[in-house]
């Protein structure tokens, strides 16, 4: 009875709500980092290191007028939103965190994570379709353009690692890096993979979705209140998501020495966040037309090199 | 590639460096003494108003946010009877302290001066008025000057000599 309804209970529970506020606590820590690396304090009034200014910004965010434009189409306009946090907290469900913490061990759980990642995009398309306005509109188009480039090569840079574990399942993915994490001899699947992992969280240097400079704000032009905050958080999750799949995927997972699986990937996960992070306190963002051409002309001729590579290097080894 | 990695690596490096925010009501940022704050009217050593009402504060304001009526004591010394500055209009020029004859309006190193309810940033001549004669610590006007008013005639007044009758200047 145990084994068999409260410990999945927990396990489903306490994931997603330790996912939840590490999304939370992220808005928190990407502001501070942010504000470190441009030589300021950041948010550091509200509560200890201004830890608690996520509490008053959703206390903000839940106070404001939750409008919806009378010229937007109404039932997508609010559903689109919330397919963003439900895509990227549905991909948390396959990531393996310890030996025994993870909702589900699925057989095909690499391809699960590329439905769900390509399924997100449907929110900030559908978001841009429906406020029926022309920049959030551009914002949507940028949105499914970036994203079909994208996950092309995004699902082929992580086939050299599925080659060399012979398994979808995470978890024997990072069982089969106990004697070498796959960030060495996968290094060219890596490389595209986080940055397709960029794209598809639309993270600082691939946000034209949202480009301010260009697109007011995007596809999230029109949104407001919590509706805006589902958005804001998915993308947050998202950041987390794409952290935690790389360290499992090319980092060895829960694996390391002496200290406990968990802190091992807790560990992990956080500096690939604060790497995400450092990336966007650096890089500018590109042209819309290079930010394509540098999927189609570099990334993926990179993946399939690497895939032949990996397949040619692992046919030899068997004969 | 390798610059867009150097870049990340520099920016990585201001980990290290002390921010420059200065962290505003706890610590102070430096004021310069000739900073345009709040504005004041002093007096002269004596302790009496200085300021003589001749509107040219009220002239020269860009803003329009002085207002002042010019009135006299029995003695013939000109005062303002009342004197208003509109402090959500004032944009902290200056103009006014160069346009004063008497040194009587002149502006601080405050600037601490938020409020709730914004006719409170109306100052009327009880909140302009110090007690201290400001940065010209020796300075009267009525001292200096040969009007003639209560307790001191023409010629009274310092580095005055006593008036000539034209009538009598004579070749």
């Amino acid at each position: 009875m145990i084994r068999e309804i409260i410990f999945p209970l927990l396990n489903v529970f306490g994931v997603l709500f330790v996912v939840l506020s590490v999304a939370a606590g992220l808005i928190w820590l990407e502001r501070r980092l942010l504000a470190v690396w441009q030589d300021r304090y950041g948010p550091n009034r509200v509560g200890p290191f201004g830890l608690l200014q996520v509490v008053a910004d959703s206390v903000k965010m839940f106070m404001k007028e939750d409008w919806l434009p009378p010229f937007a189409d109404r039932l997508v306009f609010t559903i689109a939103p919330s397919i963003v946090m439900i895509t990227a907290l549905l991909s948390f469900a396959i990531i393996p965190i310890t030996p025994y913490i993870g909702v589900l061990d699925l057989n095909i759980g690499l391809l699960y994570f590329l439905a769900m990642s390509s399924l997100s995009v449907y929110s900030l398309m559908l978001g841009g379709w429906a406020s029926n306005n022309k920049y959030a509109l551009l914002g949507g188009l940028r949105a499914s353009a970036q994203m079909i480039s994208y996950e092309v090569f995004m699902g082929l840079s992580l086939m050299g690692v599925v080659m060399i574990s012979q398994s979808f399942s995470l978890r024997r993915i990072v069982e089969a890096q106990a004697g070498l994490w796959f960030c060495i001899p996968q290094f060219f699947g890596m490389i595209p993979f986080m940055i397709a992992g960029f794209a598809a969280a639309h993270r600082l240097p691939f946000d034209l979705p949202e480009a301010e400079s260009e697109l007011i704000a995007g596809f999230h032009s029109e949104y407001s209140g919590m509706k805006f905050g589902m958005f804001f958080v998915g993308e947050y999750i998202d950041v987390a998501l794409i952290s935690a799949l790389t360290v499992t995927l090319f980092f060895g997972g829960w694996l390391g020495p002496i200290l406990p699986a968990i802190v091992w990937f807790g560990l992990k996960t956080f500096v690939l966040i604060c790497f995400f992070i450092l990336m966007r306190a650096t890089l500018p963002r590109p042209r819309f037309d290079q930010l394509i051409a540098y999927g189609w002309k570099v990334l993926l001729p990179l993946t399939l090199v690497n895939l032949l590579v990996t397949g040619a290097i692992l046919l030899a080894k068997a004969s | 590639m390798l610059s867009l990695l150097r870049s990340m690596w520099m920016v990585l490096l201001h980990t290290f460096r002390r921010p420059v925010t200065i962290q505003y009501p706890e610590q102070k940022p430096y004021i310069a003494p000739r900073w345009r704050g709040r504005i004041i009217l002093s007096r002269d050593p004596d302790g009496e108003e200085r300021c003589v009402a001749c509107y040219l504060c009220a002239a020269a304001c860009p803003v329009d946010c002085i207002a002042l009526q010019a009135t006299q004591t029995e003695g013939g010394r000109r005062y303002p009877q009342f004197f208003r500055i509109n402090f959500s209009r004032c944009i902290f020029c200056g103009l006014c302290e160069e346009a004063c004859p008497t040194y009587a309006i002149q502006l601080t190193r405050d600037f601490e001066m938020s409020e709730y309810n914004r006719q409170n940033m109306v100052y009327e001549k009880e909140h302009l008025l110090i007690s201290g004669t400001g940065k010209y610590p020796d300075y009267s006007f009525w001292r200096v000057s040969g009007v003639a008013i209560e307790n001191k005639d023409k010629g009274e007044g310092i580095e005055d000599r006593p008036p000539v009758n034209p009538r009598t200047l004579m070749p």
